[in-house]
């Protein structure tokens, strides 16, 4: 693990800008420029995976992320929006209930994962990770692999019956 | 705690953030679209997790990112499916704010 000084500050800028991109995609009044600071969430999201040395989940958080999820939900946007774009996405009336749930989980999982003890090994992840993730892809994880596809296929089957209203022949 | 060292600790707590603000967003938004994109962010928080346990615990068997691919793909065809869901609801209801969604109440 390197801990030099670039990375302990790659981490510190890529977290704040994630956490505050991620409280303006809550805060913000007007739901498309949410979805806006959703896509720099999730690049940014992509840097903080190369911190992770994981190149290629950040090339695929890139792609699905912030080209495919965004897009996806802007689309849907301009579908189904209409009239005053500035008040369309606003609280509703159980924001103080839910302000404290969330600070009692964010106190739990603080606790929790300042006071265990994690027992960590100094190994350093390999560096060509595309040509272990895909052996083990193919191999011990091919099942799963299999059954995501056909998630996907089932999914996009779904979607596309759901949103195109199968009208009832009467 | 001042000897500027990222492990995996930083991660964790910056993990529990982002998810502490997908789970507010979840539970405190009127329109559905929203509530989405704030499903996004936990899942996103989940996967930094994911990752960091993959590097800091078990850095040469890729389990953690290999289910972090499978957490990006559950959550796009999510994705998917809760857009075209929301889209047939616009089109009974000619609405998105949850807080009308209510055929199912008795």
């Amino acid at each position: 693990m390197d801990n030099s000084i670039w990375m302990v500050a790659a981490f510190y800028l890529l977290s704040a800008v994630i956490i505050v991109s991620a409280l303006l995609v809550v805060f913000l009044k007007n739901i498309v420029h949410s979805v806006l600071w959703l896509a720099v969430c999730f690049i940014a999201l992509a840097g903080l995976f190369l911190t992770l040395d994981a190149d290629f989940l950040a090339a695929v958080q890139v792609l699905v992320y912030a080209g495919a999820v965004c897009i996806m939900v802007v689309f849907g946007i301009m579908l189904i929006q209409r009239g005053d774009m500035g008040k369309t996405n606003l609280f509703n009336s159980q924001t103080g209930v839910a302000a404290g749930v969330v600070a009692l989980v964010l106190v739990v999982s603080g606790y929790l994962s300042a006071a265990t003890h994690w027992v960590g090994t100094a190994a350093p992840v390999p560096h060509k990770t595309v040509e272990h993730i895909a052996t083990l892809l193919l191999s011990k994880y091919v099942i799963p692999f299999e059954v995501a596809a056909l998630l996907l296929l089932v999914a996009l089957v779904g979607a596309i019956i759901l949103a195109k209203e199968v009208k009832a022949k009467c | 705690m001042l000897t500027l060292s990222v492990g995996l600790t930083q991660y964790m707590v910056l993990s529990a953030i982002l998810f502490g603000i997908g789970l507010f967003g979840v539970l405190s938004k009127k329109n559905a679209i929203a509530v989405l994109i704030c499903i996004e962010l936990m899942l996103n928080a989940v996967n930094i997790n994911l990752l960091a346990f993959n590097k800091f615990v078990t850095p040469t068997q890729f389990i953690g990112q290999i289910f972090a691919i499978f957490v990006i793909t559950v959550a796009a065809a999510e994705v998917g499916v809760g857009l075209a869901i929301i889209i047939a609801i616009y089109r009974n209801k000619l609405s998105v704010n949850l807080d009308e969604f209510d055929w199912l109440k008795w």
